[in-house]
């Protein structure tokens, strides 16, 4: 079972590289933004499966507090881009 | 236990699946509008059946609680986010793509 945790780490890697492409290539800032947000999506996944791999639960909290800040950051910068200050 | 190992093993396969299915359709399609419904979709789908599969290899415990949460957490703030953006591409005045035109 912990095999498939180590392919899981590479396919994700992998993965993150497809979204690198499109956060270099990208016109215009809102790709760039889509693209910015897969990638700390698929990251969530990544602190999980360290935690599982590495066998420490600690990893857990990390991930969800990771998932807020990127929650908030992508929410303000869009409102920011979209009005002009974040209110 | 075997039983829920292979459940949790097709779960994390499927969720693998969804998640490279979105990071090409980022890459491939034509528009941001494409874009954003090949994101927001698969990567929801991706995270929920990837955790869903951890909390059955892990079973009833506290780390399956916080797996839970982030579950919830992932389902009810992904699209919100995805949501947020397109309606500022909508109203910074970025147009659909259409059949014909250049990819973008």
């Amino acid at each position: 079972m912990i095999d498939i945790f180590y392919a899981s780490v590479i396919v994700l890697i992998l993965t993150i590289f497809l979204c690198l492409y499109r956060i270099l290539v990208g016109p215009g800032v809102e790709n760039r933004l889509i693209a910015v947000n897969t990638v700390g999506t698929k990251t969530i996944v990544l602190l999980v499966l360290v935690g599982f791999i590495l066998e420490r639960p600690i990893f857990l909290d990390i991930a969800i507090v990771y998932a807020m800040i990127n929650f908030i950051a992508t929410l303000a910068i869009a409102k920011y881009l979209g009005r002009g200050c974040i209110c | 236990m075997h039983l829920l190992n292979t459940l949790a093993l097709i779960f994390i396969v499927i969720g693998l699946f969804f998640m490279v299915v979105g990071a090409v359709g980022l890459v491939r399609l034509p528009d941001f509008y494409t874009r954003a419904h090949a994101s927001g979709k698969c990567d929801t789908l991706g995270v929920g059946m990837m955790l869903i599969g951890f909390i059955l290899y892990e079973g009833v415990s506290q780390v399956a609680v916080k797996l839970l949460l982030l579950v919830i957490f992932t389902y009810i703030t992904l699209p919100t986010a995805i949501h947020a953006l397109v309606h500022f591409a909508r109203v910074c005045g970025v147009e659909p793509w259409k059949k014909g035109d250049a990819r973008r």
